[in-house]
């Protein structure tokens, strides 16, 4: 791929977040496609490509009356959205297309016209894990954190301290769902779903959605808003089974997707301003920050715990609250890349100073998938 | 009320050999001929080294317990908290199970406490393999 040649110059979340009863899930995806077309000032049939998970492409480029010449229905979870990005910035090289929409609605919490979860009781999840009582990912995405914090001396005080730093980020975004401030003991008084994880380590279940337009770099400077750059991308998958993870300390999937965006982009750790990790539980930012190459192994909690991603730390993380306090639909990835966007721009609000190079990290499934974008504002 | 059953699995062709086996009271898992990696789950091929050559051969059911939640969430068959757990067998290969036969608390479920398998039909066609600490 070539480096550096794509932008981002549309993006928007849906209207509302949160609790939206009155909009089906493809009319969340409309929603932030309106809003984003509107942001890049384009309308539908200016648009050839077209990528999205949750829904078929198919569906959601006939819904906003597109033609498509470039399709991408990847769906591999919440981090499918960060994939997409790297696909479409491929084929915009490519020359498959100039202008690509990539959509995310879900009515997570509601459940208006949305698919059902569960495995095939044939498929090997279905066969190996869901008879032994697994519940969705509260029971499931959890299950390695034991072993990281036997091997690492990690405390559920520095476990519940994540979500007490990100909701101090939620407390400064007026979107958030949850922005009262919150402390370690309150997370660990709060409901017990599936040791060692109380309510306040698990992430929000809420309605909501967003879009991201990309187009070349070379025709990004005639959009209205700044754009926003890729300069680096990097995805991978390693298990469907949680059970058959590798190292339970450490994701395959997040080591190849992030050396790949590091590599691509030709950055070093220390150029980055901002830093977004997928956390739909608390342990999630613990294995990004090393497995991306921040911290050493098992030495995450520490670096959260003495406040480096906190409110004034060296490495703002997770700024719009997080999956833990800003909103979570299901699938968030579109949210983590949503605040990147914003921190570039400079419209966040918790913003961050001069923000120039941000990056969005992903998981998909229950450390199944992982994909990764390092963003700038600079021209590349 | 009836009770409601633990979901079940539908047994694949590739997998009926460890099925067969749970039901006879074996673990059963798969070696590779040419470069001897044991694994599971089943395939008819080594996902190490892609060989066709494999074979299937009975484990000793002796396994550590590697990680787990104990799950307070309502869930057909079970009556919370339980753990969900994974077990390192002694051949390598880690796989999801349940513990049987003692509390589910953190006090008493240690990570690398040494456990053995039990097997617990469910019906007719459908035996799951469970682990149970092993007597100090």
């Amino acid at each position: 791929m070539k480096r550096k040649s794509v932008a981002v110059v549309g993006a928007a979340e849906t209207t509302e977040l949160g609790l939206i009863p009155n909009l089906s899930q493809l009319q969340l995806h409309a929603d932030a496609a309106l809003n984003t077309l509107a942001d890049a000032g384009l309308k539908p049939t200016d648009i050839d490509g077209v990528a999205t998970a949750g829904e078929s492409p198919t569906s959601v480029a006939h819904y906003l009356g597109i033609t498509p010449t470039w399709v991408d229905g990847t769906s591999v979870g919440g981090c499918s959205f960060m994939i997409h990005v790297r696909h479409a910035a491929a084929a915009i090289n490519e020359g498959l297309c100039t202008t690509v929409l990539i959509t995310h609605g879900e009515s997570g919490r509601s459940r208006i016209g949305s698919g059902r979860f569960g495995a095939s009781p044939a498929s090997l999840a279905g066969q190996f894990e869901a008879p032994f009582g697994t519940m969705g990912p509260p029971t499931v995405f959890t299950i390695p954190v034991l072993r990281y914090m036997k091997t690492y001396g990690i405390t559920e005080e520095q476990l519940a301290m994540v979500a007490v730093v990100q909701r101090e980020w939620a407390g400064k975004n007026p979107r958030a769902s949850y922005r009262d401030p919150i402390t370690v003991a309150d997370v660990l008084n709060s409901r017990m779903i599936a040791y060692p994880f109380r309510l306040l380590m698990c992430c929000l279940v809420t309605d909501g959605g967003g879009a991201l337009i990309l187009t070349s770099a070379e025709r990004a400077k005639d959009f209205p808003r700044k754009p926003v750059y890729i300069l680096g991308t990097g995805e991978s998958v390693e298990t469907p089974m949680v059970s058959q993870m590798a190292d339970f300390t450490t994701s395959k999937a997040f080591r190849v997707s992030g050396k790949k965006a590091f590599e691509e982009a030709g950055i070093a750790h220390k150029d980055v301003d901002h830093l977004m990790i997928y956390d739909a539980f608390a342990h999630l930012p613990l294995y990004g920050l090393e497995d991306l190459g921040f911290c050493k192994p098992g030495e995450a909690a520490s670096f959260i715990w003495e406040r480096n991603t906190a409110p004034g730390g060296k490495l703002p993380l997770n700024t719009n609250g997080g999956g833990l306090s800003y909103m979570h639909s299901g699938m968030y990835g579109m949210y983590a890349m949503q605040e990147s966007v914003r921190q570039l721009r400079g419209v966040a609000p918790a913003q961050v100073p001069n923000a120039k190079i941000s990056i969005a990290h992903g998981v998909g499934g229950m450390f199944a998938a992982s994909g990764t974008i390092v963003f700038s504002n600079q021209a590349p | 009320m009836a009770e409601l059953k633990r979901p079940l699995p539908h047994p694949t062709p590739e997998t009926q050999h460890f099925w067969e086996g749970t039901r006879q009271g074996e673990l059963r898992l798969q070696r590779c001929d040419d470069c001897r990696h044991v694994y599971f789950p089943p395939r008819p091929f080594c996902p190490k080294c892609a060989s066709r050559k494999v074979s299937v051969f009975k484990a000793s059911g002796r396994a550590k317990l590697y990680s787990y939640v104990i799950s307070h969430r309502p869930a057909p068959g079970f009556t919370p908290p339980y753990a969900i757990a994974v077990v390192e067998l002694a051949e390598g290969p880690r796989m999801m199970t349940n513990i049987a036969g003692c509390a589910q608390t953190p006090e008493v479920l240690a990570l690398d406490m040494p456990l053995e398998a039990v097997f617990e039909k469910q019906t007719d066609d459908i035996t799951l393999a469970l682990f149970k600490p092993v007597k100090g």
